[in-house]
C-alpha cells in the first residue's frame, strides 16, 4: 500500500478553556424552547401571583379605605408610638425619678374589635388582665412628635423592669412583677446624648440596667411617666386555612408615687402621644376617678397623693411588626414569597431537566467528548443555569416588590432601601441556588422525573409544610425551614422579628426562624453538599 | 503520531459480563479500518473508551500518542458518531452544531461549513425531532467533523441510511481516508464494509480476532479449499474423507472441500473413479471470511471453557 501522510488540518484550532464551556453550556439553554419558555413562566407567576396580592391596613384602620401611614423613627424604620405621657420639659442634664406600685388592665377575650362599649363605672366586654408587654415607667423624649427619640425604664405585665430606647433596643432589668407590696423604683440619668437607667427594690440600693446614647435628644427633651398597653391579639388558625387574627384593644392602668424630675418645678401635661383621632372613641381627658373608662382608649392622668399619679394608657412604644395587633400594614414578604415560590417550582423543573434532557437522548456523551473535563462542565452548567434564573429572579422580585409597595402605599410600612436590595437580590440567588441544587439533584437521580421529583421532596415540600397553617406543630414547622432548602426564603423576610411585640411570626405572615443570610447559607450548604456529591458521580461514572 | 488510535489490552467487566478481554490494536492514518464482529463483540464499548466515557479496567487507549482526557480542543484531534440519536429534539441542527463549535472555541462558520459538508445546508435550521435516522447519520457525521480531526471514529455509520446514503457514506469515508485522516468504522455486517474499508479488525467476545488488510484476510479465508461438481455425491464424500479432507455439501450436486488440495483431491476422485465435472480452486467472499473467523472464535472460546 502506498503511504499516505497523515492529515493536518488547515482550520486553526480554538481557544480551549472554561470560557468557551460556559459559552456551549449558554448556547445549549438559549437554543431549547422550552427551557426559555419555562423561565419566563416562573418571571410571570412571580409577578403575577405577587400582583393579586392583597395588603390590609390590620387593626388600625380607620375605616376609611386608607391605611394611616406608619411613623418612622430615627432609624428610619418604621415604628408604633402610641401612649399616654406625662411629662415636663427636662433641660440640659437631669435626673427623673419615680416608683411604680401597681400595672393593671383589661383587655378583650373575644378580639373584640369594634368601638368600645362604655358606660359608666365599666368596661363592657372586657376583662381585667394586664398585657405581658404593657408598660408603666418613666421616659425621656426629645418631643411628644411620634417617631422622635427616646429612653425609657419601665416595668412590664409579665417581663419584669426593661431598659428600652429608640424603639427596638431593650435590655432587661430586674425581674418579676410589680405590686405594691413589691414596688420597682426606676431612675433615668441624663448626661449629653446618654441616658442611663437605674433600678432598685428600696429606692436606696441602684443597680445599673443600661446606658444608651440618643442621637438627635434636644437640650429641652420632654420627661415623666408614662403608661401603654399593646392591643391583644387573638390568632385562630386551622388545617389550610391562613391564620387570621383579631386585634383587640386594652388599657393598662399604673400607679405611681416618689415622682421627682431634677430642676423642674412647673405643672404636669398629660399627652396622648400619636393623637386619639384615628381611635375609636378618641378624645383626650384626665382620668377623674378609679374605674372611669369614660375614654378608655386615649388614657389620662389623675394626681394621687404626694407627687404621685394615676396613668392609664393605651397603645406601644415599639419598633413597627406589621402583622402585630398595634402595627400597620402588611408585610410585602407575604406577597412576594407565594409568587416566588411557584416561580421556583418552574425553575427547579429547568435546572433539573437542562442535564436529564441529556441524560435521556444519550447527548450526554456527546457534551463529555467536547469537554472531557467533568467537573468543569458541571460547574458551567451551574453558572450558566444560576446565571439564567438569578437574572430572571431579579426582575420578577424586583418588578413585583416594587410594585407592591407602590401600589399599596402606606398599607406597607416603609422599608428602608438595603432591605429592599436584600429582599430582590436575596431572592434571585435563592431561586439561583435552588436552580443549581435542581441541576446537582438531575446528575445524581439523571432521570428527569426522579430528579425533579426529589428536587420536590427536598425543596417544593418543606416549605409548603411550613407554610400551610395547621399543617404541623409550629415548632416542627420551625424546624423545617432551619434545616431544609426552604431555610433560604428567610432571605426575602421584610421586617424583623422582635420578642418584645407579640405577633404571629409565621412563615405564612412573612416571618423565618432563621435570619436572611443565615437561612440562605443553609440552601447555600444543601447546594454545595449536592454539587460536590454530582461533581464526584459524574465524574466516577462510566458515560 | 497524530493520526492513530492505539489499544493496548484493554480489559473491561460489566457486573457479571467480560466485555472486552484485553483488546490490542491499532487505527492507522490514511486507510478506512473496519471495525467489525457480532452484536456484544466489545465494538462499542471500545469506542466509548477510546472518548474516554466509560473507564477501563485496565489497558490503555491513546488517540494521537495522548489519553483522550488529557485532549486539549479534542474535537480537532478526534471526531466521533457514537449515537446518531444523541440529539435534543427541540434544537435546530445547526444550532445543535453550534454549541459544540462553541466547547471548542470555533465559530458560527465552522458549524456552517460542515453543514455544507454533510449535505445538510438546506435543513440547517429545522429541529432535529423531525430528521430521519439518515439524515441524523449526516449531522452526526458533520459533529465529527466540525474540529476538522486527522482521527474519525464512526459507530454503525450506515444504519438507517437509503441506498443512496449508504453509497454517499462510502464515498465520503473513502475520501477522508485519502486525504490522510485515520478512520475507524464500525459495523456487525462485513458487507456493509465491502469496497469501502481497506483495513479490518475483526472481534469477538471482547478481543481481537484479527487485524490484517482487506486482501489478506480473503486469501486466507480462501485458504485450500476446493469446490466440486459431481453427480455421485455420497461416494465422493466418503474417498475424500478417507483421503483427510474436510467436506461440505454446499448445493445440488456441489461439495466444498477443504483440507485437501485440488490436485490431491483429483487424485483421490480418480483413484475411486468417481465421476466428476468440474474442479475449481474456491474464492471467498469478505462475508464469508468473516463467518468463519468469528464461527472459529466461538470454537475457540467454547473449547478453552471445557
Amino acid at each position: 500500500m502506498t503511504a499516505i501522510a497523515p492529515y493536518r488540518s488547515p482550520v486553526t484550532p480554538g481557544r480551549d478553556g472554561f470560557a468557551q464551556l460556559l459559552r456551549a453550556e449558554w448556547t445549549k439553554f438559549r437554543t431549547v424552547r422550552g427551557w426559555v419558555v419555562g423561565i419566563l413562566v416562573a418571571v410571570l407567576l412571580t409577578v403575577g401571583i405577587g400582583l393579586t396580592g392583597s395588603s390590609g391596613c390590620g387593626f388600625n384602620s380607620n375605616g376609611t379605605g386608607a391605611c394611616p401611614a406608619a411613623p418612622t423613627g430615627p432609624g428610619g424604620a418604621a415604628v408604633t408610638d402610641r401612649f399616654y405621657f406625662v411629662h415636663q420639659p427636662l433641660t440640659g442634664d437631669g435626673t427623673v425619678t419615680a416608683r411604680v406600685t401597681s400595672l393593671t388592665g383589661v383587655y378583650s377575650p373575644s378580639g373584640y374589635t369594634g368601638a368600645p362599649q362604655t358606660g359608666p363605672g365599666a368596661l363592657k366586654g372586657y376583662r381585667s388582665g394586664v398585657q405581658p408587654w404593657a408598660k408603666a415607667g418613666i421616659m425621656i423624649k426629645a418631643s411628644t412628635g411620634q417617631g422622635t427619640a427616646y429612653a425609657a425604664l419601665l416595668v412590664t405585665g409579665a417581663n419584669g423592669v426593661r431598659m428600652q430606647d429608640d424603639y427596638t433596643g431593650d435590655i432587661a432589668g430586674l425581674p418579676g412583677p410589680v405590686s405594691a407590696a413589691a414596688p420597682r423604683w426606676l431612675r433615668l440619668v441624663r448626661s449629653g446624648n446618654s441616658v442611663s437607667g437605674y433600678d432598685s427594690l428600696n429606692g436606696t440600693r441602684w443597680s445599673l440596667v443600661g446606658t444608651v446614647t440618643l442621637s438627635g435628644l434636644p437640650r429641652t427633651a420632654q420627661a415623666g411617666p408614662f403608661t401603654a398597653s399593646p392591643s391583644s391579639m387573638v390568632l385562630t388558625q386551622s388545617l389550610g386555612t391562613v391564620a387570621t387574627t383579631g386585634a383587640a384593644p386594652t388599657i393598662a392602668t399604673a400607679a405611681f408615687d416618689h415622682v421627682a424630675l431634677s430642676g423642674a418645678g412647673g405643672a404636669w401635661t398629660g399627652t396622648s402621644v400619636g393623637g386619639g383621632a384615628a381611635r375609636p372613641g378618641g378624645g383626650n381627658a384626665n382620668v377623674n376617678g378609679p374605674g372611669n373608662a369614660a375614654e378608655p382608649f386615649n388614657g389620662g392622668f389623675r394626681p394621687s397623693g404626694t407627687a404621685g399619679f394615676t396613668v392609664r394608657g393605651s397603645g406601644d412604644i415599639a419598633p413597627n411588626v406589621p402583622e402585630a395587633a398595634d402595627g400597620s400594614g402588611t408585610s410585602p414578604t407575604q406577597v412576594l414569597d407565594i409568587g416566588t415560590f411557584l416561580g421556583l417550582i418552574a425553575m427547579v423543573v429547568v435546572g433539573a431537566s437542562f442535564i436529564t434532557a441529556e441524560y435521556r437522548r444519550g447527548l450526554i456523551r456527546t457534551t463529555l467528548t467536547a469537554a472531557p473535563h467533568r467537573t468543569r462542565v458541571l460547574a458551567a452548567k451551574a453558572l450558566v443555569i444560576a446565571a439564567v434564573t438569578f437574572a430572571a429572579g431579579l426582575a420578577a422580585t424586583g418588578v413585583t416588590l416594587l410594585l407592591d409597595v407602590a401600589r399599596a402605599g402606606s398599607a406597607i410600612p416603609p422599608l428602608t432601601a438595603l432591605t429592599e436590595v436584600r429582599m430582590i437580590v436575596g431572592t434571585a440567588a435563592l431561586l439561583a441556588v435552588a436552580s443549581v441544587l435542581a441541576l446537582a439533584l438531575g446528575v445524581l437521580a439523571r432521570r428527569g422525573i426522579a430528579a425533579v421529583s426529589a428536587a420536590i421532596v427536598v425543596i417544593v415540600l418543606p416549605f409548603l409544610l411550613a407554610y400551610i397553617p395547621g399543617s404541623l406543630s409550629t415548632g416542627a414547622q420551625d424546624w423545617l425551614l432551619r434545616i431544609f432548602p426552604a431555610a433560604g426564603f428567610a432571605v426575602s423576610q421584610a421586617f424583623p422579628a422582635y420578642h418584645q411585640v407579640v405577633a404571629p411570626y409565621q412563615p405564612n405572615m412573612g416571618y423565618f426562624p432563621l435570619a436572611p443570610w443565615v437561612g440562605f447559607l443553609v440552601l447555600c450548604a444543601w447546594a454545595a453538599v449536592a454539587f460536590a456529591a454530582a461533581a464526584y458521580r459524574l465524574g466516577r461514572r462510566d458515560a | 503520531m497524530e493520526a492513530t488510535i492505539e489499544l493496548t489490552g484493554l480489559r473491561k467487566r460489566f457486573g457479571p459480563a467480560q466485555a472486552l478481554n484485553g483488546m490490542t490494536f491499532t487505527v492507522g492514518p490514511g486507510q478506512v479500518t473496519g471495525f467489525v464482529g457480532p452484536n456484544g463483540a466489545g465494538k462499542s464499548t471500545t469506542m466509548r473508551i477510546i472518548l474516554g466515557l466509560d473507564a477501563a479496567d485496565a489497558g490503555s487507549a491513546l488517540v494521537g500518542g495522548q489519553p483522550y482526557r488529557a485532549l486539549r480542543h479534542p474535537l480537532s484531534r478526534i471526531g466521533a458518531l457514537l449515537d446518531a440519536a444523541a440529539l435534543q429534539p427541540g434544537r435546530t441542527a445547526r444550532n445543535h452544531l453550534l454549541w459544540l463549535a462553541h466547547s471548542q472555541g470555533l465559530g458560527a462558520k465552522r458549524a456552517d461549513t460542515v453543514l455544507e459538508l454533510a449535505g445538510l445546508a438546506s435543513v440547517a435550521k429545522r429541529k432535529t425531532g423531525g430528521f430521519s435516522l439518515g439524515m441524523r447519520q449526516r449531522l452526526g457525521i458533520a459533529a465529527a467533523l466540525l474540529g476538522d480531526p486527522p482521527v474519525l471514529m464512526l459507530d454503525e455509520p450506515f444504519n438507517g441510511m437509503d441506498p443512496d446514503g449508504i453509497v454517499w457514506m462510502r464515498g465520503f469515508l473513502r475520501g477522508l481516508a485519502a486525504e490522510g485522516r485515520a478512520v475507524l468504522v464500525s459495523s456487525h455486517l462485513m458487507s456493509e464494509l465491502e469496497d469501502t474499508a481497506d483495513h479490518l479488525v475483526v472481534v469477538g467476545r471482547g478481543q481481537v480476532i484479527a487485524d490484517a488488510s482487506v486482501a489478506e484476510l480473503i486469501a486466507a479465508a480462501s485458504g485450500d479449499r476446493v469446490q466440486l461438481r459431481t453427480p455421485a455425491r455420497a461416494e465422493a464424500i466418503k474417498a475424500l474423507a478417507n483421503a483427510g479432507a474436510r467436506v461440505a455439501a454446499t448445493g445440488p450436486g456441489v461439495l466444498t472441500i477443504s483440507n485437501l488440495s485440488s490436485e490431491r483431491t483429483v487424485a483421490a476422485l480418480t483413484a475411486a473413479a468417481i465421476p466428476f465435472t468440474e474442479v475449481t480452486a474456491h474464492r471467498a467472499t469478505l462475508e464469508e471470511a468473516y463467518m468463519e473467523l468469528t464461527r472459529d472464535a466461538v470454537e475457540f472460546r467454547a473449547g478453552a471453557r471445557s
